[in-house]
C-alpha cells in the first residue's frame, strides 16, 4: 500500500518536472555504477601506482610518503568516495603521464576524436542510408548484392589494414591526402583553440589555409571510419526496411495509388525513424570511443590513443578520467535518441 | 461492355522450392454494377484474386489471364503509371486489419487527404473540408478529432472506418472489401458492414466482397463466387444459397450452427480431392 502511494505522489508531480528528474537520475546512477566498476579495476590489477611515479630505484620511505599522498592506505571504498567528490568538483585528478590535470588533457584529445566520429558518422549516414533503402527496395537484384557486397568488406577488412594502405596510396604514391596527424607542422598552433575540432576553429577564425591543411589530413582517416559506419547503417537500413515494405500498410498506400517513390520515402521510411536513430546513435558512440586503431595508425591525438597509453603507462587517473567522459558521450547520446524517438513515433508519447 | 470489371482464365503462380505453386487456377468472372461475393476457405484463392485485379502481387508472383479489363483498361497491359491512375481513383481495396493496414507515424488526416490529392488538384483547405466529410459519412462522431489522431489511438472499428473512409474519397467504382470485417469484434461488425453497404449502395458502385464466412456474405451480397483450391466450385445468388448443389458448398452449409433448430451433431465437412480437378465454373455475366 505503502508503495502505491508513493507512486501516486511521484505520478502526480507534472511530466514536464518528473521526466528530466527520472532522466537525471538515471544518468547519475549509470555513471556512479560505471566509475565504481573501472575504479575497482584500476585499483585491483597487479600494477603499482606508486611505483609508476617514484620510480624503482625510490627508497621506502619515498615510497610510503607516496603511497599516502596517494591515500593507497585508506580502504577502497573510502578511496572510491573521495574520488567521487572530487568528480563532482570537475577534478578528475593529474595525470602521471602528461603530468597535467586529466581535464586539460581530455579538452585537447576529446575533440580531435569528435571531429573524427563526427564526420565518419556523417558520411555513414549520407551513404549507408541511401544505400540500405536501395538495396531493400531492389532486393535480390544486382543493386542489393553490390550493396551488400560493400557492407561485407566494410565488416570484414581490418581498420589497421586498410587504414594503412589507404596512406600508402592517397598519401605516398598519390600525394592527394595529407599523412599522419591532424595537420602539417606549420599549421599547428595558428587558430586559437575554441572548440578543439580544427575545423571549426579555423573556420571561426576564417582561416581558410589551416581549414584545406585540416581538411586534408581528416579526409582519410574519417573515410575509413566513414566507410565502416556506412557498412553497418546500410545493413541495418536494409533488414530495416524490407520489414516495413513487407507490411500491409505499404500495400494499403500502394492501393491508394501511390507513386513508389512516394510509398517508399513517405510510407515506409517514416516507419523506420526510430530504428534509425539507435543504430546512428549506437555507431557514433562505437566510433567516439572504439577507433584507438584508427587513432595510432594516423597519429590522430584522440581519446582513445590517449586511454590507450595512459593504460600501458599505469596512469590510471586519465585512465579514469577518459572513461568518465566515454561513459558520458554514451549516456548522452541515449538521453538524445530517447528525445528523438519521442518526436518521431507518435506511439512513444504518453 | 457495361461490366466494371471482367476476367477471363486468371492464374497465380507463386515460384517455390517444389515448384510452382498456383494459388488462383482458371478463374473467370465479371462485375456488373453488383456486389458479388467471393467465399472460401484460406488459401482457397480468394485474396490473390483481388489482389490480381489491382495487379498488386509482387514479384516473384506470376500472373496470366487471358483477359483482365477494369472499366475498359487492359490491366495485363497498362503501363504501371496508368494502372497507378486506376488504383485509388476507380478501384480501390478494403484490407483485413486496420492495426496493420494503416501508416502508424501518420495522422489519420493526412491519410485520408493523400488518397485524394494525388487523384484530383485540390487545395488544403478543401481535401480537410472533404476528408472531415468523408469521416462523417462513415459514422465517426468526432471528425475533427480522429482527423488529427493517430491510428493507435483509435479502436479497431474507428479504424476500419477510416481505413473506408480513405479508401472511397476519391470516388472509386469499384471496391475490393477483403475480410473488412474478420479482425473486428463481432458487436461492431455489423455496423461496419452496414456503413460499407450503405455507401457503396449510394454511390453505385460495384463490390467485390472476399469473406470465409457464407452466411455474412449471402446476407450482403446478390452473387456468390464459391473457391475451393483455387478455383470457383459454384456460383448462387444469395437468395438461393439452400439451392445451392456442389457438395463443398452444401458442406459448408451443413457446418453452421442455426440458431432455429435443435442441437444435433454439426456435420463435418468433408473434402473431396476430385474437387480440386473440376473445371472451374465461369462467373461471367
Amino acid at each position: 500500500m505503502k508503495n502505491l502511494d508513493g507512486q501516486r505522489k511521484w505520478l502526480s508531480i507534472p511530466p514536464i518536472v518528473r521526466k528530466p528528474i527520472s532522466t537525471l537520475s538515471t544518468i547519475v546512477v549509470t555513471m556512479v555504477g560505471l566509475l565504481f566498476i573501472t575504479f575497482i579495476i584500476g585499483r585491483v590489477m597487479p600494477v603499482d601506482p606508486v611505483l609508476a611515479i617514484v620510480g624503482e630505484r625510490a627508497s621506502q620511505e619515498q615510497y610510503d610518503a607516496t603511497y599516502i599522498a596517494l591515500g593507497l592506505d585508506r580502504p577502497l571504498l573510502v578511496q572510491f568516495f573521495y574520488y567521487l567528490v572530487d568528480v563532482f568538483h570537475g577534478n578528475l585528478g593529474v595525470s602521471i603521464r602528461t603530468g597535467l590535470p586529466v581535464f586539460e588533457d581530455i579538452k585537447r584529445f576529446f575533440p580531435a576524436t569528435m571531429e573524427l566520429a563526427t564526420i565518419g558518422t556523417i558520411i555513414g549516414i549520407i551513404v549507408g542510408i541511401p544505400l540500405g533503402v536501395l538495396a531493400a527496395v531492389k532486393r535480390g537484384t544486382w543493386i542489393d548484392q553490390i550493396a551488400r557486397f560493400i557492407a561485407l568488406i566494410g565488416y570484414s577488412i581490418p581498420v589497421f589494414w586498410i587504414g594503412l594502405v589507404g596512406l600508402l596510396i592517397f598519401y605516398g604514391i598519390l600525394g592527394w591526402v595529407g599523412g599522419p596527424g591532424r595537420l602539417d607542422i606549420f599549421y599547428e598552433d595558428l587558430v586559437p583553440q575554441v572548440t578543439g575540432m580544427i575545423l571549426i576553429d579555423s573556420l571561426l577564425a576564417g582561416d581558410l589555409d589551416v581549414f584545406s591543411n585540416a581538411f586534408s589530413h581528416i579526409v582519410l582517416p574519417a573515410s575509413i571510419l566513414g566507410y565502416y559506419s556506412l557498412a553497418y547503417i546500410s545493413r541495418m537500413t536494409r533488414s530495416f526496411m524490407l520489414e516495413q515494405l513487407n507490411s500491409e500498410y505499404i500495400t494499403a498506400a500502394r492501393v491508394k495509388g501511390l507513386s513508389e517513390a512516394r510509398v517508399i520515402w513517405k510510407h515506409a521510411f517514416r516507419n523506420i525513424g526510430v530504428q534509425l536513430i539507435t543504430v546512428v546513435a549506437l555507431s557514433y558512440a562505437g566510433l567516439l570511443e572504439g577507433s584507438v586503431l584508427t587513432e595510432i595508425i594516423f597519429s590522430w591525438p584522440g581519446i582513445g590513443s590517449y586511454i590507450t597509453t595512459s593504460l600501458l603507462s599505469a596512469d590510471m587517473a586519465a585512465v579514469l578520467g577518459g572513461t568518465v567522459v566515454v561513459g558520458l558521450v554514451f549516456v548522452c547520446l541515449n538521453v538524445l535518441s530517447d528525445i528523438l524517438y519521442r518526436l518521431l513515433d507518435p506511439r512513444a508519447k504518453q | 461492355m457495361s461490366n466494371l470489371v471482367d476476367v477471363e482464365n486468371l492464374w497465380v503462380r507463386f515460384p517455390t522450392r517444389t515448384g510452382l505453386f498456383d494459388a488462383v487456377r482458371g478463374v473467370s468472372f465479371s462485375l456488373g454494377k453488383e456486389r458479388l461475393g467471393i467465399v472460401g476457405e484460406s488459401g482457397s484463392g480468394k485474396s490473390m484474386t483481388g489482389r490480381a485485379l489491382l495487379r498488386l502481387i509482387r514479384k516473384p508472383g506470376i500472373v496470366e489471364a487471358d483477359r483482365m479489363q477494369i472499366l475498359g483498361h487492359d490491366v495485363m497491359s497498362l503501363p504501371e503509371k496508368e494502372m497507378r491512375k486506376l488504383r485509388g481513383r476507380d478501384i480501390s481495396m478494403v484490407m483485413q486489419d486496420p492495426k496493420y493496414s494503416l501508416n502508424p507515424v501518420m495522422r489519420v488526416g493526412e491519410q485520408i487527404v493523400e488518397t485524394l490529392s494525388i487523384h484530383e488538384k485540390v487545395d488544403k483547405k478543401l481535401a480537410r473540408q472533404k476528408a472531415l466529410e468523408m469521416l462523417e459519412a462513415v459514422v465517426i462522431r468526432d471528425p475533427e478529432r480522429v482527423y488529427d489522431a493517430y491510428p493507435h489511438e483509435l479502436s479497431g472499428g474507428m479504424g476500419q472506418r477510416v481505413m473506408i473512409a480513405m479508401m472511397l474519397i476519391a470516388n472509386p467504382k469499384i471496391l475490393i472489401a477483403d475480410e473488412p470485417t474478420s479482425a473486428l469484434d463481432v458487436s461492431v461488425q455489423i455496423q461496419v458492414l452496414e456503413i460499407m453497404d450503405k455507401l457503396v449502395r449510394e454511390r453505385g458502385m460495384g463490390l467485390i466482397f472476399i469473406s470465409h464466412d457464407l452466411r455474412l456474405v449471402s446476407n450482403f451480397c446478390d452473387r456468390i463466387l464459391i473457391m475451393y483450391g483455387g478455383r470457383i466450385v459454384e456460383i448462387c445468388e444469395s437468395g438461393k444459397l439452400d439451392q445451392a448443389t456442389h457438395p463443398y458448398t452444401r458442406g459448408l452449409l451443413n457446418s453452421m450452427p442455426q440458431l432455429d433448430h435443435k442441437n444435433e451433431r454439426l456435420e463435418v465437412l468433408n473434402r473431396d480431392p476430385a474437387w480440386r480437378d473440376q473445371e472451374s465454373v465461369s462467373g461471367l455475366l
